[in-house]
């Protein structure tokens, strides 16, 4: 199989590698191959292999994934890979971002729990089935990997917005009967920079590798901004 | 401009938007029904002519039109062309006001 790789960092090129086909093989399986036996300078990053840790995603094909548990079979066209760095992030070198910017998006979008109770205080009774815990577990499993920040072109036309990850992990907070910052969050995602901008393209949700909505989360945002402003809350 | 004073826009741009929804579908039938039965220039004055109704129709859909198309174009500038703060936001009260001019200017012409 041919897989071109990306090389270099800002400025570069996709070299091209021969790798072995095996069954069940995956995009970092592949990845893994080349730095091992055909170019030991190769940077890419990846920790558990197993789709929790969020740090392995790069661009396969021209699309955003999860590498470990993405299979060659299912993405690779003609026996041909591309392999680069996530799209709307700096490259560090050869498949490595550097993923501040998208980090601080989400303390900008203050993606901090602020809990109302001392420790001196029970905890709070959440039922499971309450209809705003329910909001939050559709949103909760995001493992950062910033694979629809990457795949986001608003994000890409305006380098100040918070993104898909930061605003959806704002409303799971939002919808957290424990947190006690609702409004100062409110504010933080309203406006240029946060949900309002949000075309509702759908890639984020297209691409999440966990299956999650962003998009009806910021949708959720844009309705909870709407109703603080009309009773001047915010 | 506040994040308080942008989601105000946001909701100015999805309220008109929710207004002309309804004006544009009723202005196009209007037009659609007007030329069916060959209508000259005159016969149209006479209706539009003194007809407060029509005048009361007609500006609400100018202003809607000079709310709402202003607000998406600053969007527009910004992704396209990265261009933001106060110069676009005054440009764009300026165009939102010629627009405003222009069109109730119109709407004027054939009431009166």
């Amino acid at each position: 199989m041919k897989v071109s790789v990306w090389k270099g960092g800002a400025e570069g090129a996709f070299h091209e590698f021969e790798v072995p086909r095996l069954p069940s093989q995956t995009v970092l399986d592949v990845v893994t191959y080349i730095q091992r036996a055909l170019d030991p300078t190769l940077a890419y990053r990846y920790a558990c292999r197993v789709g929790m840790c969020g740090s392995c995603a790069m661009t396969v094909n021209g699309v955003p994934r999860w590498t470990c548990r993405t299979h060659v079979d299912k993405v690779a066209h003609a026996e041909r890979l591309q392999i680069g760095p996530l799209k709307n992030l700096p490259v560090i070198r050869d498949l490595v971002t550097d993923m501040r910017e998208f980090f601080d998006k989400w303390a900008r979008a203050k993606g901090q729990f602020e809990g109302r109770r001392t420790r001196d205080r029970d905890f709070e009774g959440i039922k499971p089935s309450s209809p705003q815990r329910l909001q939050v577990d559709a949103a909760i499993e995001c493992i950062g990997c910033a694979v629809c920040y990457s795949a986001c072109d608003v994000v890409a036309w305006n380098p100040d917005y918070l993104g898909p990850a930061a605003l959806n992990r704002a409303w799971t907070l939002v919808k957290d009967e424990r947190d006690g910052a609702r409004l100062e969050r409110l504010r933080a995602v309203a406006g240029d920079a946060g949900c309002h901008s949000c075309h509702t393209h759908m890639s984020c949700t297209e691409r999440c590798p966990k299956h999650l909505s962003p998009t009806a989360s910021i949708a959720g945002l844009k309705r909870e901004v709407l109703k603080s402003s009309i009773r001047g809350e915010l | 401009m506040t994040p308080r004073l942008e989601t105000l826009l946001w909701i100015a741009q999805r309220a008109t938007a929710a207004v002309l929804a309804l004006c544009v579908a009723v202005h196009l039938a209007t037009i659609i029904y007007a030329v069916q039965g060959g209508l000259t220039a005159a016969e149209i004055l006479g209706r539009t002519r003194g007809n407060h109704a029509w005048l009361a129709f007609y500006s609400v859909f100018v202003i809607a039109v000079s709310v709402h198309a202003p607000i998406g174009l600053r969007a527009v500038f910004l992704e396209w062309l990265r261009w933001r703060g106060a110069s676009r936001d005054v440009a764009l009260a300026l165009f939102a006001a010629a627009l405003a001019w222009l069109g109730m200017r119109a709407v004027f012409a054939v009431f009166t």
